[in-house]
């Protein structure tokens, strides 16, 4: 609201924008956007309260020590980082235009993401040939939601990505491919921040408890 | 064809999956398929379906998509007063060894589908429709920040009361109670399609919910039109800003619980269960913080129409703008303290206890001063009794009635007698009906005029007012009296015969109050067609105060040809008192965005993947996600997605108001 409201020239008060120019497109969508991350936000959340409640009922089953590999989980971990390094450096080219840099940083990101969700799913499926499947004990139920729905939003990420790259290709960065970049930044740094919960209250004070 | 042939293709989905050993339900799938036959005939006949499709399907402005979310509610609400009329009689009959007309199997049935619609599909349209009209207007905006995000969530919530709806027919609904609590709810009690059914209508609609939410903060946030600051925000705004604040922090929560609660189901894990580790309580404790929330979702706004109304048919700037403001905060941020309320006999412990109810008690503080901010906006007012202003002395009354028993509810060591009896049934419809019905009937009978260009008719509004509110007593205050004996809920056939005259005038109630609906669609109809005696073509027939009454009725697609400056809390009553003139010349271009099909394309396939997930026909569930997937990118490549409408079209419009207007004088 930085609109001034001043009366006109004869004293009579204004009811009306005689010259008014509308909203630029995507006005609103770093805000909304911001709101859909906070919801999403809640979701986890609740996922890390139903960990925290469930956490520690083993049910005569695996523990985490039996279970974590924290080296594994270390090499996981510095993927993700990684991938949010290079995605603010496909940012930074994007602010300078550069078209073929931005696409080279954002493949970069791309594939550090993959190598998470394929660590991850090493991890899932080492785990589940033990016999430490979700439907084991409670704790497993939360340990595998959590960090699923993690990695199911590190996948989804990886398909916007791909979109996103896609269409800066056919238009070049243009306002709207700028905006969509921003957004999926956000997004990408937000599961960054998820996964440093993850990997201090699940897996090393899993190890610890 | 070989069996498991026939299971890949159609999952658990059988012959024996239609309800044909059901005499009333075959009798209702009868009716249904002959009204739906005679309307799709009828819009085919007609050549309706490409003016649907073009101006009301696809459309993205708020305000045809806000009526669209009214008639949702409306034709809803029939469904789920369907259901309470079969309670109610279920009840009054089910004495001396009758066993009444409903078997167990259906009657369970029938007291979850009527909770489940009646909130979900009812009150949140309603609720969701007023605000999406009314607020851009409000605040003098073109339309909300993400229309096509708007016109898919009102699909999705479309198709959730449509998976409620085909559960009628196919297979069978929860009977679970309306929250389905595990471990009742899980698969191992719950086998069959039941509350499947549940999770998915509930989540594909919640998908719409929370993105409404979002949408509705962002135009409120950013969208005021220049000089409306927080302050000068009409109420009506600013009650809808705390509900779509609760939406948002409210529910991705119930999101979570249905997930994992269909985890259990679908995958066996253990979260709900008793056994291996899982924790029923948990579920109990999740949904409620969720649930909570939710009924202030429900009310906040109402809350608003009542302060607009109030102030509207008093002729009097509302009483302690601020403190309104205030406890509208207030109640959002305490509504999330007092979940735990919903379950003292769970045994969380004294002191767990007394924390809970202590914060519930304080919930009425607020709640109060917003009654004596109301009643002192009456105090010597020049009050018109209008239709709106009825629906809300009675608000006023009821309301109070259902606050003081909620307070009473509070009080953990009364709510151990209290708790699951009919005396909480009693209540929370006293505080659901008298507060966001009769507030969604304010609304309707204040803004019809608004949305359609002429009032509605008051004879029949008057009917339907008095059957409502003297059904609405009949109904539930012999429930008040049950409960206090002791009577619990959901029961369906009484071994004491003593009780069965308060059920029988009960049932009347109800009967009462269907009359009242009855009134209400005659009301509608009556209206249509005195439509040119009940016309309004000054735009502002109440002689109201905000923004929304100072366009004409209906408003032009542009709502505003020129964005309004605000100077004042009441802006359209500020501007009427200064000699605003209504700008003549000088129009331009207006920037509105386009309509498309693609919200109600993705709310179709997701609507096609639940029913696929509830019937385990996995190819179908498949195949609607990947189509999802696929045309949600799809739409990401359509870059141009609003136009320009030309000035001389806006010249039109207005220079037909003017004519109007000239005419009216």
């Amino acid at each position: 609201m930085t609109v001034a409201v001043n009366p006109s020239q004869t004293g009579e008060p204004v009811f009306y924008l005689a010259d008014e120019h509308p909203h630029p497109e995507g006005y609103s969508t770093s805000l909304g956007f911001w709101i859909y991350l906070m919801s999403d936000c809640l979701i986890f959340a609740m996922l890390f309260a139903a960990f925290g409640v469930l956490g520690a009922n083993y049910a005569a089953g695996p523990a985490p020590k039996d279970l974590f590999d924290l080296d594994l989980v270390a090499v996981n971990t510095s993927m993700l980082l990684l991938s949010s390094i290079t995605y603010g450096f496909a940012m930074l080219t994007m602010q300078q235009n550069k078209i073929a840099q931005t696409q080279m940083w954002l493949l970069i990101t791309g594939l550090f993401g993959a190598a998470f969700i394929g660590i991850e799913l090493t991890e899932f499926a080492h785990m589940i040939h033990e016999g430490a499947t979700p439907q084991r004990s409670a704790f497993l139920s939360a340990f595998f939601t959590l960090v699923g729905t993690h990695g199911l939003h590190v996948s989804c990420g990886l398909i916007w990505l791909v979109t996103l790259m896609v269409q800066v290709w056919r238009f070049g960065l243009i306002e709207a491919n700028r905006r969509r970049l921003m957004c999926l930044s956000m997004f990408w740094h937000f599961l960054d921040v998820v996964w440093i919960g993850v990997f201090t209250f699940v897996y090393l004070l899993g190890v610890l408890r | 064809m070989s069996p498991d042939l026939l299971k890949l293709i159609f999952g658990r989905l059988g012959i024996d999956s239609l309800p044909l050993h059901e005499p009333i339900l075959v009798g209702t799938f009868v009716m249904v398929a002959l009204g739906g036959v005679t309307l799709l005939a009828g819009l085919t006949y007609f050549r309706l379906w490409g003016y649907l499709w073009r101006e009301w399907f696809t459309t993205v402005d708020h305000k045809r998509i806000g009526i669209m979310y009214m008639i949702l509610g409306i034709v809803m609400l029939l469904r789920g007063f369907a259901d309470a009329l079969m309670m109610r009689a279920q009840q009054a009959l089910a004495f001396n060894g009758s066993e009444g007309f409903l078997p167990a199997h259906h009657y369970d049935q029938v007291f979850t589908a009527h909770g489940v619609i009646m909130i979900f599909f009812v009150a949140m349209p309603l609720v969701t429709g007023l605000m999406n009209y009314v607020v851009p207007l409000q605040i003098g905006a073109r339309d909300v920040s993400f229309p096509f995000l708007n016109n898919f969530s009102f699909w999705m919530t479309v198709g959730g009361a449509v998976l409620v709806m085909i559960s009628l027919f196919i297979g069978e609904f929860a009977r679970t109670g309306w929250l389905a609590y595990p471990p009742l709810s899980n698969i191992g009690y719950s086998p069959d399609v039941g509350v499947d059914y549940y999770i998915w209508a509930l989540q594909v609609a919640g998908v719409g919910t929370t993105l409404s939410g979002i949408n509705l903060i962002c135009t409120i946030v950013k969208l005021r039109c220049p000089g409306m600051t927080m302050m000068k925000m009409p109420v009506f705004t600013w009650t809808s800003l705390c509900t779509n604040i609760l939406i948002v922090a409210s529910f991705p929560v119930l999101t979570v619980v249905l997930a994992l609660l269909s985890l259990d189901r679908y995958v066996g894990t253990n979260f709900f269960t008793n056994d291996f580790g899982g924790s029923p309580m948990m579920y109990v404790n999740l949904i409620w913080i969720w649930g909570h929330p939710e009924v202030y979702i429900l009310v906040l706004p109402a809350f608003g129409i009542f302060s607009e109304v109030t102030s509207t048919f008093s002729g009097k700037r509302l009483f302690g703008y601020t403190s309104m403001v205030y406890a509208t905060v207030v109640i959002t941020i305490l509504s999330y303290l007092v979940w735990l309320h919903h379950f003292f006999t769970m045994g969380s412990g004294a002191s767990v206890n007394s924390f809970f109810g202590i914060t519930t008690m304080i919930i009425s503080i607020p709640t109060g001063a917003k009654m004596f901010n109301w009643l002192f906006t009456m105090y010597r007012g020049r009050i018109r009794y209008e239709l709106p202003m009825l629906w809300t002395i009675a608000f006023m009354l009821t309301f109070v009635l259902g606050g003081m028993t909620g307070v009473l509810l509070a009080v953990p060591p009364a709510d151990f007698v209290l708790h699951n009896s009919l005396f909480l049934i009693a209540h929370f419809h006293n505080v659901i009906i008298g507060g966001v019905v009769f507030g969604a009937f304010a609304g309707i009978n204040y803004w019809f005029p608004k949305a359609f260009g002429f009032k509605l008719d008051p004879f029949w509004g008057k009917l339907s007012f008095w059957f409502w509110v003297t059904g609405f007593y009949m109904a539930f205050m012999p429930l008040y009296v049950l409960g206090l004996m002791g009577v619990t809920r959901r029961l369906r056939v009484f071994d004491d015969p003593s009780l069965q005259i308060w059920f029988v005038i009960a049932a009347i109630g109800a009967g009462l109050v269907f009359l009242g609906i009855l009134s209400m669609l005659m009301q509608f109809a009556v209206s249509f067609l005195k439509r040119e005696q009940l016309k309004d073509v000054t735009g502002d027939p109440w002689d109201a105060r905000t923004l929304e009454w100072a366009t004409s009725s209906p408003p032009p697609d542009y709502n505003f040809a020129f964005t309004p400056v605000v100077h004042d809390n009441d802006a359209w009553w500020d501007m009427k008192k200064r000699g605003y003139q209504r700008p003549l010349v000088g129009f331009k271009p207006i920037h509105m965005p386009s309509s498309t099909g693609t919200g109600i394309i993705l709310a179709g396939f997701a609507t096609a993947m639940g029913f696929g997930l509830i019937w385990y026909i996995w190819w179908l569930a498949a195949a609607s996600f990947i189509a999802m997937l696929a045309v949600g990118i799809g739409h990401t490549f359509n870059y141009h997605r609003d136009f320009d409408i030309p000035a001389d079209d806006v010249i039109r419009t207005e220079d037909a108001r003017t004519k109007l207007l000239a005419g009216a004088k």
